[in-house]
Formats: structure tokens, C-alpha cells, sequence
């Protein structure tokens, strides 16, 4: 269930990579979310965009260049050393890529068990009994305890990042494209598992995926970036039935449906060339030179994120 | 409308030696394209739908594969073509545009210089006839300022640009058939709906078949005349593009599409999910390769390959159960009830 409060929230997050003197890689760019207990948060836009960015910043595998991350109503960067280790613990992720999230020297008893010897979770025979009950629990078998990855599959790897994720009891997952990497019939094994194991243990997630359609399923609210901003944020229901930014609609129409006779009469709105580097990006609305609607307004000022139903925010001077 | 045939594959495998034992990437598939066709070739990865498109240009080198069959291209058997005879043909009558573009190019050298190489092997064209050619060829792909982009190398150009040059180097020559694997996964969607986009516009203007290779089936609904769906180095499925979607006779094509979410989907809706993984072509099963993760199968399907049977006119199906002995059991939506397995 979805309570009302709120587990973590993001408020005016930067996070800037510098690439050498006078050059500056702007990932991720004023952004504000909140995500409540219990909710699936998706994160959804193209490669380059700086969701991936987000959500590593999120749960402090990087340190914000600006704004902060407020987590059960405390700011992380002013954590003292133990609260931080419980946030640090309370925030897992879940990776792309089951080939290189994992060791490839070590077991997966190993794997999954080092997060739990870290917090001294548990030990000896308990230490085993964990690690085989959370295998049990993604649906792997205890047998796989003493395996290698390179045994497995890429579906069943990706259960062995989620089983290490689990391993320390968290309340938020980011999971950072977990699917991406999988086949059409592993994917749906994957996310079913995730929300049966959310309903199981409570979890909150922050989905990050390219594609609209997992995310769509997955969520309960979605959020679009581009460009390091969040152009768009609503109810998922909502967001795909009625999407107001442009960039939103433009994102949808290009996703391609298997379906011959729709695909035979939908329109198609086509966007015009590739997404602006974000070393230097455009002033005012990021999206302005690839958008068909753009006035003089848009290049001069940034638009921001306004209310415009109920839970349904967009970043548009147009609409 | 005349149809010739274009391409015709005749039980083709194609094992690998490697270290872990005989892979049997290709196990026996037969396929045939007509003049101007766009043929869609659909399945998962390791199912044998990438060495096959290689193997059409004689991209498998053996050894270590051990190749048999035949690829009629025309009048032509590929397989029993010579080298310099195959290299004369591959890149001008048949060309192919790779999932990703940066390992397809040479990074050390110019774009232009790239596109040059291909005339320069297939044409008899001089220097200034061949810039003039690519230019042509740069905006027919929608590749503005040609002038200046011929001078660049392949890391200034994005990723959709970058796959634009590998289909101009594909049109090049004017091909016949172009073979398309995976020419969008690498790339976003609003970038894929272009590129899509160019595909289509292309084949119109250019009246070239294309051989499209994807584990998309969005991609495929938007491009395919015909569609063969492939497993575990099989071709389980063959019919029209709404034949397969609307009424798909194999059990796995089914469980496909039920298990790619779409669009119309209510979120948090529990999704269809296959069990299992693909089989292990090291040692592939003496049946049907998808009766492991079948709800349908019988005793039959494990001991023996289904052939090819006919479901509807011109739509094939590998699968028992479209047997006339079995047919006759089957309820109305060509499936046994499950209840009458057990």
C-alpha cells in the first residue's frame, strides 16, 4: 500500500561533472521529486538524459553537487556517521547489467552475504539460512549457493542482484534498468518478481528504464527527464492518457506498437534531430530547438514544473 | 504484382566447434524472400537469426563453423559461390546494416573515406564521381551538410547519425537486398522512429527487399510484410505480418506477445510471464525446443520435431497441434483446453 508520507525526496538535486577547466557536464540539473512509502516511482527518458545520474545520487553512490536528498524527513549530507550507515543500508540498487554488476570470482553465497557481514546481520549457520532463504526468495534454488555467475543465466543473474539488494532488509530500491538487458520472456519473469516482492516486504522503488512501456506497468507515478531536467511528472495511468509536455507526446508516438493495424493508422509525431549535448545546453526551455510549438518565451526563461491536475506536473510555457 | 524470387534458403545449419563442445547455432531453416518483400526475421537472443543473416553473406567463417544447406540468392547458390565472387556481390547486390554502428566503423578513418572504399571496390567510378555519389547518397539518408560530414570521423556523429552513414554505406551500390540486424536496439526511440522512418522511405524509393533481424516485435509490426518467428535455430512460424499478430498459431509466439507490456496495458496488471530459458543449443532437445516451457505439450512434443504445418493459407506453424489428428480436439482458439492434457 501507498501511505502518504514521504521516504525520500529530492530537492533542487544537481550533480555536475567537470571535464576539464572551462567545461562543465551539467547530468542532472535542479530536479525536485518526492517519493512516497510503498510507490513505484518511474524514471523514464533517453540515454544521456541523466536519470541514471539521479538515481545513483539518490542513494549517495554520488555526492550531489548541489541541493540535497532529504530521507525520512532528514537531510543525508548532515547524517552522522551511523545514521548514514542505516540510510546507506535502507538504500539498495538493483543494476543494469547482470554480466558486470556481479563478481565473477566470487560465489553467490558470497555476493549476496557480503552486504549482510557489513551490517553484521547475521552470522555462522543464520548467515547460510539467510542467504538460501533469499534465494528462495527470488526464485532461485539453494543449491546455487555455491556457484559462480557465469553459471547462470541472465534473468538468473539478475535475480542474484535483486537477492544481494534484499539482502540487507532496505526500504528503497533504485532499480536502474533491470530489464534492459533481458529477453522480451525474461523481462516479464523479472518485473513480475520485483512486484510481487514489493506487495511481500513493503518496498518503495525507483524504477529508471528507456522503456515506456515496463515503466508504464511498473509504476504507480512517472517522471520524464530530459536533459537533465524533469519536463513532466504524473500518476502513470494519467501521464500515458493524457501526456501534456511535448517532449512526453513525442516520446510515446515513437514507441513502437506490436501491432500491425495500429501501427498501419497512428500518426507519429517525429522528432527532428538528436538530443543537445548536456555540456553545454540550451538557455531557457531544454527541449526548445527539437520542439514545434517553441516561442521566444522558451528560449529566454526555463520553464518550471506547475500543477495542472490532480498530481499532474509539467515544465511547459506552452500548455 | 509479379513475385520472383529474390532469396531462397534451403534447410541451412550451422554448427561452431568451440571448446565447450558443437554449438548447433542453425538447426535445418528453409525460408524464401520475393523482389521488393520486406521479410522480418523475430526471436530472442541465441536463437540463430543473427548467424543466419551473417551466413547469407558469408560472414561465418569455417572453420569454425561447419555449414550445410543452401542460399539461393536468385539463381545463385551463396554456398557454393568463391570467394572473390561472394566479396563481388556482398556489399553491392546484397549489403548489411549492423545493430551497432561505432564497432561497424573504423575509427581511425573519415566517413567519407569509409563510403569511398565500397565504390572504389564495387564501382569503376572516378574520385570526383564518387564524392558526388555520396553526397547524393548523404541527403537520400537525411544526412545534412554532406560537404562537411564527409570530412568528419565517426565519434562526431551521434547515434542515430553514426547508423544513417552504415545504411548510406549500405544503398551504395544500388543492392537488391539489404539485410537489416538489429538496425534499432542500440538506438533510443525517438532516434529508432526515425530511423525506421528512413527504412520504410527508403525501400519505397529504392524498390529493395530488406531482411529485417530484430527481437523487437513494436519494430516488426511497423515494417514487416511477412514474419518468420525463430527458436532455438528453428523457424517456428512463418506467415503474414497480421497473420502472426492477430492469430498466431505457435504456442511461443503466443507467449510472446502476450509477454511484451504494451501500451493499452492497466499498470500493476501481474504480466504473462514464460517460465524457463531457451534450451542450450550445445545439447538441444530431441523434440520440439519449446516443449520445456510449453503449457501445451504432449508426449509427442518431446520425442519428436514438429514440421512445418499449415494453419491457415500461406501461415506455417511448427507445432503438433496443428496436426490434423490433433486439430480435431483443439477448441475454438486453436489451443487445447489445458484441463485436457492433465
Amino acid at each position: 500500500m501507498i501511505s502518504q508520507d514521504i521516504l525520500i525526496e529530492a530537492k533542487n538535486l544537481k550533480k555536475y561533472f567537470s571535464l576539464d577547466k572551462s567545461h562543465t557536464l551539467k547530468a542532472v540539473d535542479d530536479i525536485s521529486l518526492c517519493i512516497h512509502t510503498g510507490e513505484t516511482l518511474g524514471l523514464v527518458g533517453e540515454s544521456g538524459c541523466g536519470k541514471s545520474t539521479a538515481g545513483r545520487t539518490l542513494v549517495n553512490l554520488y555526492s550531489p553537487t548541489g541541493g540535497s536528498v532529504i530521507y525520512r524527513g532528514k537531510d543525508t549530507a548532515r547524517l552522522d556517521k551511523r545514521e548514514l550507515r542505516e540510510f546507506t543500508r535502507e538504500a539498495q540498487m538493483i543494476f543494469q547489467d547482470p554480466y558486470a554488476s556481479l563478481n565473477p570470482r566470487m560465489t553467490v553465497g558470497d555476493t549476496i552475504s557480503e552486504g549482510i557481514d557489513i551490517y553484521r546481520l547475521a552470522s555462522g549457520k543464520a548467515r547460510l539460512q539467510r542467504v538460501q532463504e533469499l534465494l528462495e526468495m527470488v526464485g532461485l534454488r539453494k543449491e546455487h549457493t555455491d556457484r559462480y555467475p557465469y553459471e547462470f543465466s541472465g534473468g538468473q543473474r539478475q535475480r542474484i542482484g535483486i537477492a544481494r539488494a534484499l539482502a540487507v532488509n532496505p526500504k528503497l530500491i533504485v532499480c536502474d534498468e533491470p530489464t534492459s538487458a533481458l529477453d522480451v520472456s525474461i523481462q516479464a519473469q523479472v518485473v513480475n518478481l520485483l512486484n510481487r516482492l514489493q506487495k511481500e516486504l513493503g518496498l518503495t522503488y525507483l524504477f529508471i528504464s528507456h522503456d515506456l512501456n515496463m515503466v508504464k506497468y511498473i509504476s504507480d507515478r512517472v517522471a520524464v527527464m530530459y536533459l537533465g531536467v524533469i519536463v513532466e511528472i504524473a500518476p502513470s495511468e494519467d501521464l500515458y492518457s493524457h501526456p501534456e509536455h511535448p517532449y512526453t507526446k513525442a516520446l510515446l508516438s515513437a514507441v513502437p506498437v506490436a501491432d500491425p493495424r495500429k501501427e498501419r493508422q497512428r500518426q507519429r509525431i517525429l522528432l527532428e534531430g538528436d538530443v543537445p549535448s548536456p555540456v553545454n545546453p540550451p538557455r531557457g526551455c531544454r527541449f526548445q530547438d527539437r520542439c514545434s510549438f517553441a516561442e521566444t518565451r522558451c528560449n529566454e526563461e526555463q520553464p518550471t514544473l506547475k500543477e495542472r491536475g490532480k498530481g499532474h506536473w509539467t515544465a511547459c510555457h506552452i500548455f | 504484382m509479379t513475385t520472383t524470387r529474390l532469396l531462397e534458403m534451403k534447410d541451412l545449419t550451422v554448427r561452431f566447434a568451440t571448446y565447450g563442445g558443437n554449438v548447433q547455432a542453425v538447426r535445418g531453416i528453409s525460408f524464401h524472400m520475393n523482389e521488393g518483400e520486406c521479410l522480418a526475421m523475430v526471436g530472442e537472443s541465441g536463437c540463430g537469426k543473427s548467424v543466419t543473416a551473417q551466413t547469407i553473406m558469408g560472414l561465418t567463417p569455417s572453420p569454425p563453423a561447419t555449414i550445410s544447406g543452401e542460399i539461393f540468392f536468385r539463381e545463385t547458390n551463396l554456398l557454393k559461390l568463391g570467394r572473390k565472387k561472394l566479396q563481388a556481390l556482398c556489399g553491392s547486390k546484397i549489403s548489411m546494416i549492423f545493430q551497432d554502428p561505432m564497432t561497424y566503423l573504423n575509427p581511425t578513418m573519415t566517413v567519407g573515406k569509409q563510403l569511398e572504399e565500397v565504390l572504389q571496390e564495387h564501382t569503376r567510378l572516378s574520385k570526383r564521381e564518387r564524392l558526388e555519389k555520396i553526397r547524393k547518397t548523404f541527403d537520400l539518408v537525411g544526412i545534412p551538410n554532406p560537404e562537411k560530414r564527409i570530412k568528419e570521423y565517426p565519434h562526431e556523429f551521434s547515434g542515430g547519425m553514426r547508423q544513417r552513414v552504415l545504411i548510406a554505406m549500405a544503398v551504395l551500390c544500388g543492392p537488391e537486398l539489404i539485410i537489416a540486424d538489429e538496425p534499432t536496439t542500440a538506438l533510443d526511440v525517438t532516434i529508432q522512429a526515425q530511423v525506421l522512418e528512413l527504412l520504410k522511405s527508403l525501400r519505397e524509393k529504392l524498390h529493395t527487399s530488406v531482411l529485417l533481424i530484430t527481437h523487437d516485435l513494436g519494430v516488426v509490426a511497423n515494417m514487416a510484410d511477412r514474419i518468420l518467428v525463430v527458436y532455438a535455430g528453428k523457424v517456428v512460424e512463418s506467415g503474414d505480418a497480421d497473420a502472426i499478430f492477430h492469430s498466431p498459431a505457435h504456442p511461443y509466439t503466443k507467449a510472446l506477445l502476450a509477454s511484451a507490456p504494451s501500451a493499452s496495458w492497466q499498470s500493476k496488471q501481474n504480466l504473462v510471464s514464460m517460465g524457463g530459458t531457451p534450451p542450450d543449443l550445445f545439447s538441444p532437445p530431441v523434440g520440439c525446443g519449446f516443449s520445456p516451457r510449453c503449457d501445451y505439450a504432449m508426449k509427442i512434443c518431446r520425442e519428436k520435431h514438429p514440421p512445418l504445418l499449415k494453419a491457415e493459407e500461406g501461415h506455417l506453424g511448427a507445432c503438433w497441434l496443428l496436426h490434423e489428428r490433433c486439430r480435431a480436439l483443439t477448441n475454438s482458439q486453436g489451443f487445447f483446453p489445458k484441463e485436457a492434457l492433465s
